[in-house]
C-alpha cells in the first residue's frame, strides 16, 4: 500500500510544495487525488529533507490543500510500449483517444530514456529519399540523423513535414519503415491536416501519434516528446524499425520549460530559458541515431517556429548547436510563391557527405552539390548588386549567374509539396541549369564529371 | 588528509546536486559514492556538516536518507599503458568496455577500471640497478602502439636510488621496478600512476612558443599560425563549420598525439572520430592517426556534471604524455557546453549570478584551464622538452561574440579563428574569416616560416594579407559604384584577392588531396596564386588588357592546382608557372605591337 500525503502546503502555477513526506526519491512519478476522485499526475523535481517540491503535469484547478492527496509511485514516468501502438493516437501522456482498446504493452519504458553510449552508436551514412530536391540534392536527410525545420508563423512547415511522411524512402527497407508524430502545443488544425493527410494516403497504419493540443495543459508538452521518442526506440530498438520522429512544435515544448523553471524562481538565461536548455533539448534530439548491434534506427525532423523569423533566438540557436544541420524556410520565397520555400544557402546537412556520392546516391552528386551552392550563392549576389545599380552594371558572367539564380529557384526548388523527386531527377535538374554558366566556372566539379554528365550547348553559342 | 572514510546521509536532491550531512571528515573536492547504487559525485561546497555534491550521473531515484560514502581521494585518472586508441567519458570511465558490460546505453553505477588491469605489455627498462633517480625520470619504455612509446617515469614525489628493475611482460599494477629512497624506505614503481584532474602536473620550466604546429590547413599555417604549446579558440555560429575545423587539426596536426574532448556535443561526432580516423593515415608516420589518439567523449545527453570534469580529465592526460617529452594538440569541443555545466551547477548552489547567470569566477576557471598548456621542460634529469597545445571551441549564442564565454575566452587565448556564417553559406570553409581572425604568435614563429619553408615566406603573407584587406574596402567602392569605376590596378587587386579566396583559403576538408597541404606545396601554391598578381600588375602597367589577363587559359589550371598530389607539386607547378609567363608575355607583346 503506498503512503498518502494529505500535507500539500502551496501550490503556485505548476508547482506544489508537499511536506513531511519520507522515501520519496527525486525524478518519482506522483498522483494527486482531488476531492472529487479526479486523478492527476505530477512528478519531483526536488526533495530536500522531509519536503519535495513537485510539478503538476496538468492543470492545478480544483486543487485544495486541505482535501487533496498525494501518491508515490515509487518509479519514473513511463510509457507500455507494443508493436500494436501503430495505427493508434495518444494524449500527450500516452493514454489512448482514439476509442481503442487500451496498450496491452509488453513492457515499460521510462520516458526520460538512458543516454546512448558513442562507442555504440553507428554512424549515420545511408541516404534517404525524401523526394524533395533542395533536402536530397542539397541538404540530404540521413537516416539516424536530426535535422529540424526551421520555420516562421505563416510559413507551411506543416505541408514540408507531411510531404517528407508521406515520401520518405530507405532503400531496402520495405515496411520496416514507421513514423512517430508528436503534436506540442498545435492547433487542431494543424493537428488534424497531418492526421487526414496520414489518412488520405494511408500511412496512417505505419504511424504513432501523440497529440497534445494548444488548449490541452502547457506543463504535460514537458512529457509528450519524450514519450513519443520512448515509443521510437521501442519500435528501432526492439522491432528493428526504421522511425522517422516528427515534433511540431519545439518553441512551445521551450515555453513550458520556461513556465516550470520561472515558477521555480531560477536564474534566467536568455530570453527568460533556463541556463539548462540546451542540455534539456539535448537529452531528447540524442535520442536519435543508430546502434552498431541493433538493425532500426530513428531519424528526428523537430519542427519549431522562430519568433519573428529570428535565427538567434534561443531556441532556434540551441537546437542547431544540437541536431545535425537545419532546413530553413523562407519568407521571402514563399512570397515569391516558391514551394517548399526551402532557403537553400543558410540550411545545411551535417550528415550528408558520409551519404552521397558513388555506391549511395551518384558520383556526382557531391560536387554538383558544392557547385550549386556556390553559383546560387554567387547569383544572389548578383542580383542583389543589380538592385543597387541596374543591371547594366554587371559583368556578362554575373548575369549569367542572375539568370542562373532565378532558374534554381523555380525549377530546383520550387517543386510543390505533391511532386515526388527521385534522385537521379533532382540531379538531373541541377545539371540543366548549371549548363546556364560557362564551363571554365565549374571549378568545383571535376572534369571528368564535366565530360559525363554537362548537357552539351553548342546551338546556344552559335545564336 | 583524512584516511577515515567518513559516511553520510543524503538530506536534499535537486537534479545533478546532492547535498548530504555527517560528512564533516571529508576532504573538498573529495569523490564520494552516493547511494546504494555507488554513483560517482565530488564534493564541491562544504558548510559545516553538510557538503554539498556534483553527482556525475543521473539522480533519479535518489532521497533523502540514503549513504554517501567519501573514498579520500579527489578525482582523479590513471595514467599508463592503454590510454591511446581508446575512449572515456568525462571521469575517465572507457566506453567501449562500458558497452560490452551493459550493452549500448549507459546505466547507473557502472563500475570499470579506466585502464585495462590484465593486460600485459612488454616493459623494456632504460636504467639498471643502483642509478640514482628522480620524480620524472624515464626508467622504461613500452611500445603502446607502432608510433607511440609510452615511457615509464618516476611518479611524483619519489627519488632515490634503483634497487631492483624487471623485464618482460608485466600488467600496469605489477611492480616493475623498485626504489630505495635516502630514508632506507623501498618503494615499488607500477607502470600505472594517478594524478587528480584539478592540478596540473608541475613540470621544471616554462619555454615560449617558438615553433609552428604544423596543421596542413591553408588558412591557419599560413596566415593564422599556432604555436606548438600555444592556446587558440574557434568560435563560431552553428553551422559554420566548428567542428569540422576541430576534426581537421585533430587529423593533420603534426603533434605525437592528439587529446580530442567532445563536451556536451553530438554523439555522432564521436563516433565519426571513432570509425574515420582508424582509417586516416597520418602523413608523418603512414600509421592509423587512431594510433595516437586519446578520446574524451562527454556528449549532450550524458550527465552534465561529468561534462564540468571532463576537460580537466582530458587535459591531464595530455600533460602526462607531455611530461614523456611528446607534443600534444588537445581539442575541446566544446568549452561553451562545459561553461554551461559550471553555470547549473552554479544555479543549484544559489550562488550570485554574474554575467548572463554564468557564476562571476567563470575567466578564471577558464584561465586555469588554457594556462595549462605550453612548451615546458619536463622533471627529471634529463630535460625533456614537451610541448601541449589547447585548441578550444567556443560557441556562442546566437553567433554573438560579446557573450561572456567568448569574451573570457578571448582575453586568454592567442590565436583567434573567427568562424563567419556568411562564409559558410557561401559554401566557403574553412569558414574562418581572414578579417577578423588573428594570431599573435606570427611575429615569433616568422622567422621560423623563413629558414624552413622559403626566405619569402612571411613576405608573401605580407602581402596576401594586404591584398585581402585591400579587397575589402574596394568592395565597398564597387557596391557604391560598380566594378567598371575601378582602376585597372585595383581591378587586378580584387581579381587576385578571389584567386587567394577561392583557389587559395578554401580547402575541401572532404576530398583526398585537399584535406592536407604541406608547406612546401602551401608555399608553391600561394607563389603561383601570388605570380599571377605580380605579373598581372606588371602586365597592365605595360598596357595589357585587362579583360584578356582575368581570361587566360591558364587561370583554370591555378584554380584547379590545389588538387595536384604532394609528390607531383613541383613538376605540375613549374609547367603552370610557365605557362603563365608564356601567356601573360603574350598579351603584353600584343599590346606593344
Amino acid at each position: 500500500m503506498l503512503k498518502e500525503y494529505k500535507t500539500i502546503s502551496e501550490v503556485a502555477g505548476p508547482l506544489m510544495l508537499v511536506k513531511q513526506v519520507d522515501g520519496v526519491k527525486y525524478g518519482e512519478l506522483g498522483e494527486i487525488e482531488l476531492a472529487s476522485g479526479e486523478v492527476r499526475r505530477c512528478r519531483v523535481l526536488e526533495i530536500n529533507e522531509d519536503k519535495a517540491l513537485v510539478q503538476l503535469f496538468e492543470s492545478a484547478a480544483g486543487i485544495n490543500l486541505a482535501d487533496s492527496k498525494v501518491r508515490f509511485l515509487g518509479r519514473g514516468i513511463e510509457l507500455p510500449v507494443s508493436g500494436d501502438m501503430l495505427g493508434r493516437v495518444f494524449d500527450g501522456l500516452g493514454n489512448p483517444i482514439d476509442d481503442g482498446p487500451a496498450i496491452i504493452s509488453e513492457q515499460k519504458l521510462d520516458i526520460n530514456g538512458i543516454p546512448m553510449n558513442p562507442a555504440a552508436r553507428n554512424y549515420p551514412s545511408e541516404f534517404i529519399q525524401t523526394g524533395v530536391s533542395a533536402i536530397d540534392g542539397l541538404n540530404t536527410l540521413i537516416r539516424g540523423q536530426k535535422l529540424p525545420i526551421f520555420s516562421g508563423s505563416g510559413l507551411p512547415h506543416a505541408q514540408l513535414a507531411a510531404q517528407i511522411a508521406r515520401q520518405a524512402k530507405v532503400l531496402g527497407a520495405g515496411n520496416k519503415f514507421a513514423v512517430v508524430f508528436a503534436a506540442v502545443g498545435i492547433t487542431f488544425e494543424e493537428s488534424d491536416y497531418f492526421i487526414s493527410d496520414f489518412k488520405r494516403t494511408g500511412a496512417i497504419d505505419r504511424t504513432v501519434l501523440f497529440i497534445n493540443l494548444a488548449n490541452d495543459p502547457a506543463i504535460e508538452r514537458i512529457a509528450t516528446p519524450r514519450m513519443a521518442l520512448t515509443a521510437a526506440e521501442y519500435l528501432a530498438f526492439e522491432e528493428d524499425m526504421h522511425v522517422l520522429v516528427i515534433i511540431t512544435d519545439i518553441t512551445n515544448y521551450a515555453e513550458a520549460l520556461r513556465e516550470v523553471s520561472a515558477a521555480r524562481k531560477e536564474v534566467p538565461g536568455r530570453r527568460g530559458y533556463p541556463g539548462y536548455t540546451y542540455t534539456d533539448l539535448a537529452t531528447m534530439y540524442e535520442r536519435a541515431g543508430r546502434k552498431r548491434d541493433k538493425e532500426g534506427s530513428i531519424t528526428l525532423l523537430p519542427i519549431l517556429t522562430m519568433p519573428e523569423d529570428d535565427k538567434t533566438h534561443p531556441i532556434p540557436d540551441l537546437t542547431g548547436y544540437i541536431t545535425e544541420g537545419q532546413i530553413i524556410l523562407s519568407r521571402e520565397l514563399y512570397r515569391k510563391n516558391v514551394m517548399p520555400p526551402i532557403d537553400v544557402l543558410p540550411s545545411l546537412s551535417r550528415l550528408k557527405d558520409k551519404g552521397i556520392g558513388a555506391g549511395k546516391t551518384r558520383e556526382d552528386h557531391p560536387d554538383t552539390m558544392n557547385q550549386l551552392f556556390a553559383a546560387y550563392a554567387r547569383g544572389k549576389e548578383a542580383k542583389e548588386l543589380a538592385v543597387i545599380l541596374g543591371d547594366a552594371a554587371l559583368s556578362d558572367v554575373d548575369k549569367l549567374y542572375a539568370k542562373f539564380a532565378d532558374a534554381f529557384e523555380n525549377e530546383y526548388v520550387s517543386q510543390g509539396f505533391e511532386e515526388d523527386r527521385s534522385i537521379g531527377k533532382t540531379l538531373e535538374i541541377g545539371w540543366e541549369l548549371l549548363a546556364i554558366l560557362p564551363r571554365g566556372e565549374l571549378k568545383r566539379i571535376k572534369d571528368e564529371y564535366l565530360d559525363k554528365y554537362l548537357p552539351k550547348k553548342e546551338n546556344e553559342e552559335k545564336s | 588528509m583524512s584516511n577515515k572514510l567518513s559516511e553520510g546521509t543524503i538530506v536534499k536532491v535537486s537534479g545533478p546536486l546532492v547535498i548530504a550531512e555527517g560528512m564533516r571528515d571529508a576532504d573538498m573536492f573529495d569523490v564520494v559514492r552516493v547511494s546504494k547504487h555507488g554513483l560517482i559525485g565530488e564534493i564541491i561546497e562544504m558548510y559545516g556538516d553538510k557538503a554539498s555534491i556534483q553527482v556525475y550521473e543521473e539522480t533519479a531515484g535518489l532521497g533523502p536518507g540514503e549513504p554517501v560514502v567519501s573514498t579520500g581521494a579527489p578525482l582523479s585518472v590513471e595514467l599508463g599503458p592503454g590510454l591511446i586508441e581508446q575512449m572515456f567519458d568525462g571521469i575517465q570511465r572507457p566506453l567501449e568496455a562500458m558497452r560490452e558490460q551493459v550493452g549500448s546505453n549507459i546505466t547507473r553505477g557502472i563500475n570499470v577500471n579506466p585502464l585495462n588491469r590484465e593486460k600485459k605489455w612488454e616493459f623494456k627498462p632504460v636504467v639498471k640497478k643502483g642509478v640514482r633517480v628522480t620524480t620524472g625520470d624515464i626508467i622504461g619504455t613500452v611500445q603502446e602502439t607502432s608510433v607511440i612509446e609510452h615511457k615509464i617515469m618516476i611518479p611524483n614525489g619519489i627519488e632515490g636510488t634503483i634497487e631492483a628493475i624487471y623485464e618482460g611482460e608485466y600488467t600496469i599494477v605489477d611492480t616493475v621496478a623498485k626504489v630505495k629512497k635516502d630514508n632506507g624506505q623501498v618503494v615499488d614503481v607500477q607502470m600505472m600512476q594517478k594524478w587528480p584532474v584539478r592540478k596540473g602536473r608541475p613540470y621544471k620550466e616554462k619555454l615560449p612558443p617558438d615553433y609552428p604546429l604544423i596543421t596542413g590547413q591553408r588558412v591557419i599555417d599560413t596566415l593564422f599560425p599556432i604555436a606548438k604549446g600555444g592556446v587558440g579558440a574557434v568560435p563560431g555560429p552553428f553551422g559554420s563549420g566548428k567542428t569540422v575545423v576541430q576534426h581537421q587539426l585533430a587529423k593533420w596536426a603534426d603533434a605525437d598525439i592528439v587529446v580530442y574532448i567532445g563536451c556536451g556535443e553530438r554523439g555522432n561526432e564521436m563516433t565519426d572520430v571513432l570509425i574515420e580516423f582508424p582509417e586516416l593515415k597520418d602523413p608523418k608516420t603512414g600509421e592509423s592517426l587512431m594510433k595516437r589518439t586519446v578520446l574524451i567523449a562527454n556528449t549532450s545527453d550524458m550527465p552534465v556534471a561529468a561534462r564540468e570534469a571532463s576537460i580537466y580529465t582530458g587535459i591531464t592526460i595530455a600533460e602526462y604524455f607531455r611530461d614523456m617529452g611528446y607534443s600534444i594538440a588537445l581539442m575541446a569541443d566544446s568549452t561553451s557546453r562545459w561553461a554551461e555545466a559550471l553555470r547549473e551547477m552554479s544555479g543549484r548552489l544559489e550562488e550570485m549570478p554574474g554575467e548572463e547567470g554564468y557564476p562571476a569566477y567563470l575567466g578564471s576557471r577558464l584561465a586555469q584551464f588554457y594556462e595549462r598548456a605550453g612548451r615546458v621542460v619536463s622533471l627529471g634529469t634529463e630535460g625533456r622538452e614537451g610541448s601541449l597545445t589547447a585548441i578550444g571551441a567556443v560557441s556562442p549564442p546566437g553567433g554573438d561574440l560579446s557573450e561572456p564565454v567568448t569574451q573570457a575566452t578571448l582575453r586568454i587565448v592567442k590565436v583567434f579563428f573567427a568562424l563567419d556564417s556568411a562564409l559558410a553559406y557561401r559554401r566557403h570553409f574553412p569558414a574562418i574569416n581572414w578579417l577578423q581572425s588573428y594570431s599573435l604568435y606570427v611575429d615569433r614563429l616568422g622567422k621560423w616560416f623563413n629558414e624552413n619553408v622559403a626566405r619569402d615566406f612571411m613576405e608573401l603573407r605580407t602581402d596576401v594579407m594586404r591584398i585581402l584587406q585591400e579587397e575589402a574596402e574596394l568592395e565597398e567602392i564597387v557596391r557604391l559604384v560598380g566594378v567598371d569605376a575601378l582602376s585597372p590596378t585595383d581591378r587586378i587587386t580584387l581579381e587576385a584577392a578571389k584567386s587567394i579566396r577561392e583557389d587559395y583559403l578554401h580547402q575541401n576538408a572532404f576530398h583526398d588531396v585537399d584535406t592536407y597541404t604541406s608547406l612546401h606545396k602551401q608555399y608553391r601554391l600561394l607563389k603561383l596564386i601570388m605570380a599571377f598578381y605580380y605579373k598581372g600588375q606588371k602586365a597592365q602597367q605595360a598596357g595589357a588588357d585587362i579583360n584578356s589577363l582575368f581570361d587566360m587559359d591558364v587561370r583554370e589550371k591555378i584554380g584547379r592546382a590545389k588538387y595536384v598530389s604532394e609528390e607531383k607539386v613541383n613538376d605540375d607547378f613549374d609547367a603552370i608557372e610557365k605557362e603563365l609567363t608564356a601567356q601573360v608575355e603574350a598579351l603584353v607583346s600584343k599590346e606593344v605591337e
